[in-house]
Protein backbone atom coordinates (compact mmCIF):
# COMPACT_ATOMS: atom_id res chain seq x y z
CA UNK A 1 0.00 0.00 0.00
CA UNK A 2 1.34 3.56 -1.00
CA UNK A 3 2.76 5.66 2.17
CA UNK A 4 2.51 9.15 2.68
CA UNK A 5 4.98 10.58 5.38
CA UNK A 6 3.94 13.49 7.23
CA UNK A 7 6.49 15.54 8.84
CA UNK A 8 6.14 16.89 12.41
CA UNK A 9 8.45 19.81 13.23
CA UNK A 10 8.45 21.67 16.59
CA UNK A 11 5.23 23.77 16.43
CA UNK A 12 3.56 21.85 13.50
CA UNK A 13 -0.02 21.66 14.16
CA UNK A 14 -1.81 20.22 11.68
CA UNK A 15 -0.09 17.10 10.82
CA UNK A 16 -2.16 14.84 12.91
CA UNK A 17 -5.06 16.15 10.24
CA UNK A 18 -2.47 15.17 7.23
CA UNK A 19 -2.32 11.77 8.41
CA UNK A 20 -6.18 11.34 9.17
CA UNK A 21 -6.36 12.79 5.36
CA UNK A 22 -4.09 10.07 3.38
CA UNK A 23 -5.69 7.74 5.94
CA UNK A 24 -9.05 8.50 4.46
CA UNK A 25 -7.67 9.00 0.62
CA UNK A 26 -6.47 5.51 1.12
CA UNK A 27 -2.46 5.37 1.63
CA UNK A 28 -1.11 4.65 4.98
CA UNK A 29 -0.21 7.61 7.07
CA UNK A 30 3.42 7.53 8.70
CA UNK A 31 4.78 10.26 10.87
CA UNK A 32 8.06 11.40 10.54
CA UNK A 33 10.48 13.30 12.80
CA UNK A 34 11.91 16.68 11.90
CA UNK A 35 15.04 15.82 13.70
CA UNK A 36 15.91 12.32 12.04
CA UNK A 37 17.45 11.84 8.80
CA UNK A 38 15.19 8.97 7.70
CA UNK A 39 12.45 9.11 4.94
CA UNK A 40 11.37 5.63 6.50
CA UNK A 41 10.88 4.65 2.83
CA UNK A 42 7.92 6.38 2.15
CA UNK A 43 6.26 7.13 -0.99
CA UNK A 44 5.50 10.61 -0.72
CA UNK A 45 5.81 13.59 2.12
CA UNK A 46 3.43 16.20 3.23
CA UNK A 47 5.09 19.19 5.37
CA UNK A 48 1.95 20.06 7.13
CA UNK A 49 0.63 23.81 8.54
CA UNK A 50 1.45 24.96 11.60
CA UNK A 51 3.81 27.36 13.17
CA UNK A 52 6.89 25.78 13.16
CA UNK A 53 9.30 27.65 15.59
CA UNK A 54 7.02 30.02 16.47
CA UNK A 55 7.55 32.16 13.01
CA UNK A 56 10.52 33.37 14.21
CA UNK A 57 13.08 34.74 11.75
CA UNK A 58 10.54 34.32 8.73
CA UNK A 59 7.78 31.63 8.51
CA UNK A 60 9.51 28.26 7.51
CA UNK A 61 12.74 29.53 7.67
CA UNK A 62 14.38 27.53 10.60
CA UNK A 63 12.55 24.66 9.83
CA UNK A 64 13.80 24.85 6.14
CA UNK A 65 17.11 23.82 7.75
CA UNK A 66 15.84 20.86 9.85
CA UNK A 67 18.06 17.54 9.59
CA UNK A 68 15.25 15.73 7.64
CA UNK A 69 15.05 18.51 4.57
CA UNK A 70 17.99 17.25 3.22
CA UNK A 71 16.62 14.28 2.29
CA UNK A 72 13.27 15.82 1.29
CA UNK A 73 14.82 18.24 -0.71
CA UNK A 74 16.97 15.16 -2.56
CA UNK A 75 13.94 13.02 -2.78
CA UNK A 76 12.11 15.53 -3.95
CA UNK A 77 15.05 16.39 -6.46
CA UNK A 78 14.45 12.25 -7.73
CA UNK A 79 10.73 12.98 -8.57
CA UNK A 80 8.83 12.35 -5.10
CA UNK A 81 5.75 13.77 -4.08
CA UNK A 82 6.20 16.82 -1.66
CA UNK A 83 3.22 18.61 -0.56
CA UNK A 84 3.46 21.88 1.73
CA UNK A 85 0.64 22.84 3.38
CA UNK A 86 0.52 26.32 5.06
CA UNK A 87 3.30 26.87 6.72
CA UNK A 88 4.63 23.52 4.82
CA UNK A 89 4.15 25.82 1.26
CA UNK A 90 6.28 28.48 3.47
CA UNK A 91 8.95 25.75 4.56
CA UNK A 92 9.37 24.83 0.79
CA UNK A 93 10.29 28.72 -1.08
CA UNK A 94 12.56 28.80 2.05
CA UNK A 95 14.39 25.49 1.23
CA UNK A 96 14.32 26.54 -2.88
CA UNK A 97 12.25 23.63 -4.05
CA UNK A 98 9.45 26.59 -4.66
CA UNK A 99 9.98 29.71 -5.75
CA UNK A 100 8.37 33.34 -4.50
CA UNK A 101 8.22 33.61 -0.91
CA UNK A 102 5.03 34.43 1.76
CA UNK A 103 4.62 37.55 3.77
CA UNK A 104 2.51 39.33 6.11
CA UNK A 105 -1.27 39.62 4.76
CA UNK A 106 -1.74 43.20 2.86
CA UNK A 107 -4.17 43.77 5.27
CA UNK A 108 -2.19 42.86 8.94
CA UNK A 109 -4.91 40.37 10.20
CA UNK A 110 -4.78 36.60 10.43
CA UNK A 111 -7.46 35.36 8.18
CA UNK A 112 -9.51 32.25 8.80
CA UNK A 113 -12.67 31.07 6.45
CA UNK A 114 -14.04 28.93 4.16
CA UNK A 115 -12.00 29.60 0.56
CA UNK A 116 -13.03 29.27 -2.97
CA UNK A 117 -10.16 28.41 -5.27
CA UNK A 118 -9.64 27.34 -8.74
CA UNK A 119 -7.29 23.95 -9.35
CA UNK A 120 -5.78 25.76 -12.58
CA UNK A 121 -2.96 22.70 -13.51
CA UNK A 122 -4.99 19.18 -12.87
CA UNK A 123 -1.70 17.19 -13.99
CA UNK A 124 0.78 17.88 -10.79
CA UNK A 125 1.37 14.68 -8.50
CA UNK A 126 -1.31 16.47 -6.00
CA UNK A 127 -4.42 17.14 -8.36
CA UNK A 128 -4.36 15.25 -11.29
CA UNK A 129 -7.55 13.49 -9.81
CA UNK A 130 -9.31 16.95 -10.02
CA UNK A 131 -11.40 17.41 -13.11
CA UNK A 132 -10.10 20.62 -15.58
CA UNK A 133 -11.05 24.17 -13.73
CA UNK A 134 -12.26 22.56 -11.21
CA UNK A 135 -13.36 25.09 -8.18
CA UNK A 136 -13.31 24.19 -4.58
CA UNK A 137 -13.86 25.57 -1.48
CA UNK A 138 -11.38 24.71 1.41
CA UNK A 139 -10.19 25.96 4.48
CA UNK A 140 -7.71 29.01 4.81
CA UNK A 141 -6.16 30.30 7.85
CA UNK A 142 -2.83 32.14 8.08
CA UNK A 143 -1.34 35.52 8.91
CA UNK A 144 1.61 35.32 6.52
CA UNK A 145 -0.13 33.99 3.06
CA UNK A 146 0.72 36.78 0.95
CA UNK A 147 2.23 35.47 -2.14
CA UNK A 148 5.42 37.54 -3.85
CA UNK A 149 7.76 36.93 -6.68
CA UNK A 150 9.53 39.11 -8.97
CA UNK A 151 7.82 40.23 -11.80
CA UNK A 152 9.70 37.42 -14.38
CA UNK A 153 9.21 34.70 -11.78
CA UNK A 154 5.39 35.29 -11.83
CA UNK A 155 5.42 35.50 -15.77
CA UNK A 156 7.11 32.12 -16.03
CA UNK A 157 5.42 30.26 -13.39
CA UNK A 158 1.55 31.91 -15.38
CA UNK A 159 3.51 31.00 -18.66
CA UNK A 160 4.47 27.71 -17.68
CA UNK A 161 1.08 26.60 -15.94
CA UNK A 162 2.99 26.53 -12.37
CA UNK A 163 0.09 28.67 -10.51
CA UNK A 164 -1.88 25.52 -9.67
CA UNK A 165 -4.17 27.21 -7.63
CA UNK A 166 -5.87 30.54 -7.33
CA UNK A 167 -8.18 32.53 -5.13
CA UNK A 168 -11.36 32.98 -6.15
CA UNK A 169 -13.64 36.52 -4.99
CA UNK A 170 -12.09 38.35 -2.70
CA UNK A 171 -8.34 37.90 -2.95
CA UNK A 172 -7.78 37.39 0.99
CA UNK A 173 -4.14 38.26 1.60
CA UNK A 174 -2.35 40.47 -0.99
CA UNK A 175 -1.23 37.44 -3.28
CA UNK A 176 0.08 38.51 -6.74
CA UNK A 177 -2.64 37.37 -9.08
CA UNK A 178 -4.76 35.70 -6.45
CA UNK A 179 -2.04 33.10 -6.87
CA UNK A 180 -2.83 30.60 -3.91
CA UNK A 181 -0.73 27.81 -4.92
CA UNK A 182 2.45 26.74 -7.04
CA UNK A 183 4.33 23.65 -8.50
CA UNK A 184 8.00 23.10 -9.47
CA UNK A 185 8.56 22.53 -13.23
CA UNK A 186 8.45 18.95 -12.38
CA UNK A 187 5.10 19.06 -11.30
CA UNK A 188 5.85 16.95 -8.08
CA UNK A 189 6.37 19.82 -5.74
CA UNK A 190 3.44 21.53 -4.54
CA UNK A 191 2.56 24.29 -2.02
CA UNK A 192 -0.36 26.07 -1.24
CA UNK A 193 -1.49 28.38 1.39
CA UNK A 194 -5.48 27.12 2.28
CA UNK A 195 -5.85 23.52 3.86
CA UNK A 196 -6.88 20.64 1.62
CA UNK A 197 -6.55 18.03 5.07
CA UNK A 198 -9.28 20.22 6.67
CA UNK A 199 -11.91 19.34 3.87
CA UNK A 200 -11.81 15.28 3.69
CA UNK A 201 -14.17 13.83 6.03
CA UNK A 202 -18.21 14.66 5.71
CA UNK A 203 -19.39 16.07 8.99
CA UNK A 204 -15.95 18.27 9.39
CA UNK A 205 -15.45 20.32 6.62
CA UNK A 206 -16.60 23.55 5.34
CA UNK A 207 -20.13 24.07 4.58
CA UNK A 208 -21.73 22.90 1.10
CA UNK A 209 -25.17 23.68 -0.28
CA UNK A 210 -26.16 20.27 0.69
CA UNK A 211 -25.17 20.16 4.23
CA UNK A 212 -23.25 22.08 6.62
CA UNK A 213 -19.78 21.31 7.46
CA UNK A 214 -20.12 18.45 4.28
CA UNK A 215 -17.23 19.70 2.19
CA UNK A 216 -14.68 17.29 1.08
CA UNK A 217 -12.96 19.08 -1.67
CA UNK A 218 -9.34 18.36 -0.35
CA UNK A 219 -9.12 14.44 -0.47
CA UNK A 220 -8.75 15.01 -3.97
CA UNK A 221 -5.12 16.39 -3.35
CA UNK A 222 -4.28 13.43 -1.14
CA UNK A 223 -5.74 10.96 -4.00
CA UNK A 224 -3.84 12.56 -6.89
CA UNK A 225 -0.65 11.85 -5.12
CA UNK A 226 -1.67 7.83 -4.36
CA UNK A 227 -3.03 7.86 -8.05
CA UNK A 228 0.40 9.19 -9.31
CA UNK A 229 2.77 7.01 -7.48
CA UNK A 230 -0.14 3.86 -8.51
CA UNK A 231 0.49 5.22 -11.86
CA UNK A 232 4.62 5.42 -11.95
CA UNK A 233 4.77 2.07 -10.36
CA UNK B 1 33.91 39.76 23.00
CA UNK B 2 33.47 41.72 19.47
CA UNK B 3 30.14 41.65 17.73
CA UNK B 4 29.08 41.92 14.11
CA UNK B 5 25.66 43.33 13.09
CA UNK B 6 23.73 42.43 10.32
CA UNK B 7 20.47 44.75 9.37
CA UNK B 8 17.92 43.43 6.74
CA UNK B 9 15.14 45.04 5.44
CA UNK B 10 11.84 43.93 3.74
CA UNK B 11 12.87 44.92 -0.35
CA UNK B 12 11.27 48.50 -0.61
CA UNK B 13 9.27 47.63 -3.29
CA UNK B 14 6.91 45.49 -0.99
CA UNK B 15 4.20 46.18 0.67
CA UNK B 16 5.54 46.17 4.55
CA UNK B 17 2.00 45.82 6.53
CA UNK B 18 4.17 45.78 9.89
CA UNK B 19 5.43 49.11 9.24
CA UNK B 20 2.04 50.48 8.17
CA UNK B 21 0.41 49.72 11.21
CA UNK B 22 2.62 51.66 12.91
CA UNK B 23 2.19 54.36 10.22
CA UNK B 24 -1.42 54.43 10.94
CA UNK B 25 -0.97 54.22 14.56
CA UNK B 26 0.81 57.70 14.43
CA UNK B 27 -1.91 58.92 12.36
CA UNK B 28 -4.62 58.27 14.50
CA UNK B 29 -2.21 59.78 16.97
CA UNK B 30 -2.35 63.15 15.04
CA UNK B 31 0.95 62.79 14.25
CA UNK B 32 1.41 64.34 10.99
CA UNK B 33 5.18 65.27 9.97
CA UNK B 34 5.93 61.19 9.50
CA UNK B 35 5.29 60.17 6.11
CA UNK B 36 5.93 56.23 6.28
CA UNK B 37 7.45 53.90 8.82
CA UNK B 38 9.22 50.43 7.28
CA UNK B 39 10.57 47.68 9.85
CA UNK B 40 13.36 45.73 9.75
CA UNK B 41 15.33 43.17 11.55
CA UNK B 42 19.00 43.66 13.18
CA UNK B 43 21.20 40.48 14.43
CA UNK B 44 23.54 40.78 16.36
CA UNK B 45 26.30 38.56 15.78
CA UNK B 46 28.72 37.68 19.20
CA UNK B 47 31.79 36.31 18.03
CA UNK B 48 34.97 35.15 19.71
CA UNK B 49 37.42 37.32 16.87
CA UNK B 50 36.90 39.40 14.15
CA UNK B 51 39.10 37.90 11.01
CA UNK B 52 38.34 38.02 7.91
CA UNK B 53 37.21 34.45 7.60
CA UNK B 54 34.47 35.11 10.15
CA UNK B 55 33.67 38.23 8.84
CA UNK B 56 32.73 36.69 5.16
CA UNK B 57 31.12 33.42 7.24
CA UNK B 58 28.73 36.12 8.89
CA UNK B 59 28.56 37.64 5.21
CA UNK B 60 27.46 34.54 4.18
CA UNK B 61 24.92 33.74 6.52
CA UNK B 62 23.37 37.03 6.40
CA UNK B 63 22.66 36.26 2.28
CA UNK B 64 21.57 32.65 2.52
CA UNK B 65 19.82 32.23 7.03
CA UNK B 66 19.42 36.00 8.37
CA UNK B 67 17.49 37.02 5.25
CA UNK B 68 15.49 35.84 2.09
CA UNK B 69 16.38 37.54 -1.07
CA UNK B 70 13.13 37.33 -2.80
CA UNK B 71 11.39 39.65 -0.19
CA UNK B 72 14.13 41.17 2.26
CA UNK B 73 17.88 43.07 1.62
CA UNK B 74 20.98 42.99 3.48
CA UNK B 75 21.31 46.56 3.64
CA UNK B 76 24.36 46.80 5.97
CA UNK B 77 27.01 44.45 8.01
CA UNK B 78 29.26 46.33 10.71
CA UNK B 79 32.04 45.20 13.06
CA UNK B 80 31.84 46.34 16.96
CA UNK B 81 34.96 45.69 18.53
CA UNK B 82 34.32 44.71 22.15
CA UNK B 83 34.41 47.57 24.43
CA UNK B 84 38.29 48.05 25.79
CA UNK B 85 37.01 47.60 29.25
CA UNK B 86 34.84 44.52 28.80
Amino acid sequence: MTSIGVITFPGSLDDRDAQRAVRLAGATPVALWHGSHSLEGVDAIVLPGGFSYGDYLRCGAIASLSPIMAEVIEAAAKGMPVLGICNGFQMLTEAHLLEGGLIRNDHGGFICRDQKLRVENTSTAWTNQFPTGAEITIPLKNGEGGFIADAATIARLEGEGRVVFRYLGVNPNGSLNDIAGISNARGNVVGLMPHPEHATEEGFGPDTALAMRNGTDGLAVFASAIASLVAAA
Amino acid sequence: MPVIVVEVMPKPELLDPQGKAVAGALHRLGISDISGVRIGKRFEVTVDEVTDAVLAEVTKLADDMFSNSVIEDVVSISVHPAPASA
